[in-house]
């Protein structure tokens, strides 16, 4: 089972809605994955020469001042936390491969969940409302958000195995489906040197996109690359700075449909969950057609998608598949 | 017409509502509003009643229908009119996977396109789309008619029996055992009858029609003494 959505919202006016407008979308997926739920909302981009990360921690007691105290004493940094929940963004001028080695070396109890720009990612066992209610999501405001709704399979209901994964700056994978061959490619992947913090199969999924990434490799092509080399049933929906992609797996056994407003673009494994959005009704609804990359956003995530280095540019790109 | 709002009296309600109609009720009108993509919309119907979905419905919506007319004015999720017997099944938009699949009779019109799996495992039914269909679509298809005025995907009528699968546009390749056959005029009269019966202004001299090439293990008689 699981659940997954995404929305990209392309009329502005919507943008101070966008949580309260994916709220049901969520929860609507609930009875597809009631034992973990996360999401990635894009919003507040850091300035230049700064980096966000969400961390997450097992205990709301966590002294995060204290950790952020101690990195910048010794890497000479300059950074600030802010804690949500279970979470908390911290913000830093750090290099990023450093930040991320000291936090992994300081406090193995720390998860890094995410970082970029402006990614944050937010997921916790329990219910999707619950979790949405917790790190109070539904005043969040942006251009776009993913979420994902777990019923567990391949690996135990805990944080670290919540959805979504992160995959390189910026960008995090939620997944519909189970694949067959993650144990080996896990093998070959701690191997090149990619690491892992659960069981999870979805986790080898975004390793595997983070590894291909890591060597230029253009989000489409790695995203083609892993229809061959990934094993088993997937709906993939990735999010990126400037919107989200989506590929299903040749066979196409797990569901998905998109939708398309003027107002905005929505995919989902079920309808339901895109159905309360204002004009859904209106909208035009298809089935993402199996062993395609659909992406959506502005043209730079067309750029993005298909390019290692991404442009700049406002203009609307439609759904097309690229 | 009588409306049904499944907002407020919610899916079991409502189809309770529709399947304890005797077949010879004066209300033969329905309209289910407010159907929120939610599933198993207006199943198992068994009077010749007319059901408008007001919208767009979830999975196996119109599924075991008997005599009964749905029409759903927008998008049906996977599986819609699945296992019908008989009536008639109109999606105005395009339908997820396994439409009709396994389903025994009657007519199922898709305006838009279907995805994967259309007419899976189908036993009598005839279906006609509008538009497209995905891969694998009359997979081991065993009688009846699919009608396809758009483009067939991938393995079209894999381990097909004996439905007829009529298709305009291009195929991207044919099933297992699936070959294109003869369209006689017998055929071409069976096609432009159902056509029209499902309301679709398309020349049945553009389609070519594929089937059984019957060859595989399962025909051979020698193969009898295995089951």
């Amino acid at each position: 089972m699981c659940g997954i959505a995404g929305l990209y919202l392309k009329n502005p006016d919507l943008f101070p809605n966008l949580g309260e407008l994916f709220k049901p979308m969520l929860i609507e997926m609930t009875s597809r994955g009631p034992d973990s739920a996360g999401i990635a909302i894009y919003r507040d981009p850091v300035s230049e020469g700064q980096t966000k990360y969400s961390l997450a921690h097992n205990s709301t007691e966590y002294d995060w001042n204290a950790l952020s105290s101690a990195m910048d004493a010794q890497l000479k940094t300059s950074s600030s936390v802010t804690q949500n929940d279970t979470h908390a963004l911290l913000i830093s001028d750090g290099d990023e491969s450093h930040v991320k080695h000291w936090l992994s070396t300081f406090d193995s109890t720390v998860r890094i969940v995410g970082s970029g720009e402006s990614v944050e990612i937010y997921k916790e066992t329990g219910l999707p409302e619950d979790v949405y209610e917790r790190f109070g999501l539904v005043t969040a405001a942006g251009q776009h958000m993913i979420g994902h709704t777990r019923m567990a399979t391949e690996s135990a209901v805990t944080s670290a195995g919540s959805h979504p994964f992160a995959t390189g700056a910026d960008l995090c994978l939620v997944h519909n489906g189970s694949l067959s061959n993650h144990n080996r490619l896990r093998e070959e992947l701690i191997r090149k040197g990619v690491s892992f913090g659960s069981e999870n199969d979805s986790e080898v999924a975004a390793a595997y996109l983070t590894w291909k990434l890591r060597q230029g490799i253009p989000l489409k092509q790695a995203l083609e690359d892993a229809l061959d080399d990934l094993d088993g049933f997937f709906t993939f929906c990735i999010g990126t700075k400037d919107g989200f992609a989506v590929v299903r797996d040749p066979i196409a056994c797990k569901h998905a449909v998109m939708a398309e407003t003027d107002d905005w673009v929505a995919m989902a494994t079920e309808f339901r969950a895109i159905a309360t959005l204002p004009g859904a009704d209106t909208a035009r609804i298809w089935e993402p057609k199996p062993a395609t990359v659909y992406a959506w956003g502005n043209e730079s995530v067309a750029a993005h998608i298909s390019a290692p280095i991404a442009a700049s540019s406002d203009d609307q790109l439609t759904g097309a598949p690229l | 017409m009588n409306s049904l709002d499944l907002s407020t009296l919610g899916l079991r309600a409502i189809n309770e509502k529709l399947q304890s109609l005797d077949p010879g009720t004066n209300e033969r009108e329905w309209t289910v509003t407010n159907p929120m993509g939610q599933h198993a919309i207006a199943c198992g119907l068994n009077a010749p009643i007319d059901v408008t979905v007001d919208g767009h419905a979830g999975f196996y919506c119109a599924g075991m229908n008997q005599h009964a007319t749905v029409t759903v004015n927008g998008h049906a999720g996977v599986g819609v009119a699945e296992n019908m017997m008989s009536g008639l099944v109109r999606i105005k938009g395009n339908a997820s996977q396994a439409a009709g699949a396994t389903a025994h009779g009657g007519l199922l019109v898709i305006e838009g396109d279907a995805s994967s799996r259309c007419g899976i495992s189908m036993k009598g039914i005839d279906i006609v789309v509008g538009g497209s269909v995905g891969h694998m679509s009359g997979f081991m298809a065993q009688l009846g008619h699919m009608v396809i005025c758009g483009d067939a995907g991938e393995a079209l009528g894999d381990s097909i029996y004996e439905a007829k699968l009529f298709v305009a546009g291009s195929v991207e390749s044919l099933g297992a055992d699936c070959v294109e056959k003869e369209m006689t005029s017998e055929h071409e009269k069976t096609l432009a009858d159902l056509l029209e019966k499902a309301g679709i202004n398309k020349d049945a001299k553009l389609f070519r029609r594929y089937g059984s090439a019957r060859k595989l293990y399962n025909f051979d008689i020698d193969h009898a003494d295995a089951y």
